[in-house]
């Protein structure tokens, strides 16, 4: 069939700095760029492009550059070049769009109509740069009061299991069989030099990163890969994985071609067959259940560690959060509307879910409400994009963040958003081992270590500007925002003021 | 927490433990302590609804319950034996990695839920969705016989394992079983299914096959062991007809997606 889909993107190549290399013929897994030998010339198949820029960085005489294809259809507001472009996509393969990454819309970005509060005069700012300055947070349970021993001081009450952060960010769950194990070994180990956690998604645990479990969080989802006894003992967290901001109420389908004989040993599955996680967990129907779940992993681990619960934001977020502390988690994570994915149908990504800002919001003010916030850590994931986002989490009330998208970003992703496909040409989101080579675990460790050590000293810079030292007197603070060309309505729900109020 | 000052290093091989009034986390702290003090079988009496019983135990033991326990009977279980003298509850065998799991009586929804490995055998019938997703890698390879029936979505999500179903409750002369959506979504592993069914009570996904010598070896050696566990005569068993069912693509929604 022919298709009728025009190219997105434009290859220009410089002729006078172009020495036919082929660098770019090599470095693209999309099959933009050919080397035509009869001519001794590299050539282009435009329509191929998806905009990831590879080649345009591996050019070694910097004789590309990659454009958006001009190409205009008459205006129209309704009917915008993405809306056509989908359904000729679907008319010509009857199947349901699938998309990587986040939701790509314009819904308001509530990072960016929040500010921050910084001391003049009545008080004093702090130098961060010599003065000490605390990021220090603690994930788990909190108890409600704490008791010392007379005399002493000792304390008498017994803590729940914590879980120390050097930096209250985290990396997202990604599963090995969505991302390589270079990228995995990469953030295992930038999160043990970092001090903080990743998280290994719901493909299971590689051999080869046992020996960073003291840095990991495991994933129990609904398809259960790879769960067994060493791999619930070895983490630092077991989390329950009920939703997905870029697929909420979706389960997964990891493609047969993803599944390598590796991906296999690790999901502990045939090599070759879908890996299927069904929506549901079909154990958990309800908070009931939830907590039977979350006490199985208790028990199977002895009460060791903290038992985290991840949600999609969804409408009633903050009822379903009440109940999931009740249900004894001791972390319970929101995933926003712009959390991103290995692959998702279009459709749910880009309309299913809600804001972060606000689902945040809403479930930090009811858990105080019903005076339980302490007893779970509150962490969010969506679209993190920098440490200003990260602060002005935090003072809306979450304990710490994940980012998943903005380390990616580290590695090397440029969004191009085409996950789905398998064929990553910067070899993150791929199992083909021709394109996973292309991550240096060395190299990849080092670039998130470094985006992490910017970001502290970023967040200390802002602690200090409001004459505060320890991230603690942040949480949850939400005099120090204030809001900018938001409604009365959003002003209420994020329970912040408006600013110059 | 009555129970707490009785507990001291045991030195017997086996043990009995009285459990009416212990919660289940005091149980399972029991069981903890007797299988770390070498402690080769235990019974269990008086079991009043106590979940979790067999987790979090990697020595080889034999657990033999006299009651009814819990939901998630030998969850995450990894090599244990447990023998039921009554009904199973909600969640037996879920996400079992290794071990045996023998009910004496019926058992309830999701019965094997995500099982890597070990076998269940339940004497009378289960509830919905019994051996949804039961997955196999390799010497992996769950087994859940049940010798009643099933309610429906048996085998759902079906990833690999053996999972075979009886119908002894069902009397000689018709053997139809009432099951219905059998496999959906199933990619992996095989049911054997003693007695008949109409095909809409099979998933899409499914195909129905006459036993091969592979399939009729894995029958006997189940169907014996099962026979041995309950008292019933395997030959006897053996003589109606077997069907196969099985998945008819490893990759059932390969084509649902434009990319």
């Amino acid at each position: 069939m022919k298709t009728f889909l025009p190219s997105k993107f434009m290859v220009e190549r410089d002729p006078n700095r172009c020495i036919q290399c082929q660098v770019c013929v090599n470095q693209c897994s999309f099959d933009v760029h050919h080397y035509d030998a009869v001519d001794d010339e590299v050539r282009s198949r435009e329509e191929n492009c998806v905009g990831c820029h590879r080649c345009v960085i591996f050019c070694p005489t910097h004789a590309l550059n990659i454009r958006k294809n001009p190409l205009d259809y008459r205006e129209n507001y309704n009917w915008r070049p993405e809306v056509i472009e989908d359904i000729i996509k679907q008319a010509e393969s009857g199947g349901v769009l699938l998309t990587g990454m986040g939701n790509d819309k314009g819904y308001r970005i509530y990072w960016d109509h929040l500010v921050l509060n910084a001391s003049q005069v009545t008080n004093p700012s702090i130098d961060p740069l010599r003065e000490p300055m605390e990021l220090t947070t603690f994930i788990g349970r909190k108890p409600d009061r704490l008791e010392l021993e007379k005399g002493s001081l000792r304390l008498k009450t017994k803590l729940a299991p914590q879980v120390r952060l050097e930096v209250p960010v985290m990396f997202s769950a990604m599963s090995y069989g969505a991302v390589s194990l270079n990228v995995q070994e990469s953030l295992a180990r930038a999160a043990t030099e970092a001090g903080t956690l990743w998280n290994t998604g719901e493909g299971g645990l590689h051999r080869s990163l046992y020996k960073y479990s003291k840095n990991t969080i495991v994933q129990v989802a609904s398809g259960r890969f790879g769960v067994h006894p060493q791999y619930l003992d070895a983490a630092a967290i077991v989390e329950i994985k009920i939703g997905q901001g870029a697929k909420p109420g979706i389960g997964g389908h990891l493609p047969g071609e993803k599944v390598s004989a590796d991906v296999a040993l690790t999901r502990m599955i045939p090599k070759g067959t879908d890996a299927l996680s069904p929506a549901p967990q079909h154990d958990i129907y309800s908070i009931e259940d939830l907590a039977q779940l979350i006490y199985a992993i208790k028990e199977a681990t002895n009460y060791t560690k903290p038992v985290s619960v991840k949600i999609a934001a969804v409408h009633n977020s903050a009822a379903i959060a009440s109940g999931m502390v009740r249900a004894g988690a001791d972390m319970i994570v929101l995933d926003g509307l712009r959390g991103s994915t290995g692959a998702a149908p279009k459709v749910i990504r880009d309309n299913v879910g809600i804001p972060i800002e606000l689902a945040l919001a809403a479930v930090d003010t009811r858990l105080r409400q019903e005076g339980i916030r302490n007893q779970a850590s509150l962490v969010i994931a969506g679209g993190i994009r920098n440490s200003g986002d990260v602060a002005k989490a935090i003072a809306l009330g979450a304990d710490a963040v994940y980012i998943g998208t903005a380390a990616l970003m580290a590695l090397g992703c440029t969004c191009c958003q085409q996950c789905h496909t398998g064929k990553c040409a910067w070899g993150i989101c791929t199992s083909d081992p021709f394109l996973t080579k292309r991550i240096n675990p060395d190299i990849g460790a080092r670039r998130l270590v470094n985006l992490l050590r910017a970001w502290s000293h970023e967040l200390k810079e802002i602690l200090g500007g409001m004459g505060i030292n320890a991230i603690e007197s942040l949480r949850g603070n939400r005099l120090a925002l204030r809001g900018v060309g938001l409604t009365d309505t959003e002003l209420e729900i994020l329970g912040i003021r408006m600013a110059g109020g | 927490m009555k129970q707490a000052s009785e507990t001291k290093p045991v030195r017997e091989l086996i043990i009995k433990i009285e459990t009416a009034g212990l919660s289940t986390r005091e149980l399972n702290n029991r069981l903890r302590e007797a299988v770390t003090n070498g402690v080769s079988k235990i019974e269990l009496h008086n079991v009043y609804g106590q979940r979790y019983i067999g987790t979090d135990l990697n020595k080889p033991v034999e657990i033999e319950v006299f009651g009814t326990p819990g939901n998630d009977l030998g969850v995450f279980m990894d090599g244990p034996r447990i023998i039921v003298r009554g009904n199973a509850q909600d969640g037996c065998g879920n996400t079992m990695n290794e071990g045996e799991i023998i009910v004496h009586g019926h058992a309830g929804d999701v019965t094997g839920l995500s099982a890597r490995g070990g076998k269940i055998f339940v004497r009378d019938s289960v509830g919905y969705r019994a051996g949804i997703h039961m997955k196999e890698y390799g010497e992996k390879r769950p087994v859940l016989v049940i010798g009643g029936s099933a309610q429906d979505f048996l085998g759902e999500y079906m990833a690999g394992g053996v999972l075979i179903i009886l119908g002894l409750n069902l009397g000689e002369s018709d053997m139809h079983h009432i099951t219905r959506y059998i496999g959906t979504g199933m990619h992996g592993g095989v049911i054997y299914l003693r007695g008949k069914i109409t095909p809409h009570q099979l998933g899409k996904e499914v195909g129905v096959a006459e036993l091969g010598d592979t399939d009729q070896a894995t029958v006997e050696k189940y169907v014996g062991e099962f026979a041995s566990h309950f008292g019933w005569d395997a030959g006897k068993i053996l003589e109606q007809r077997f069907i196969k069912l099985f998945p008819l693509h490893l990759r059932p929604y390969g084509r649902l997606y434009a990319y």
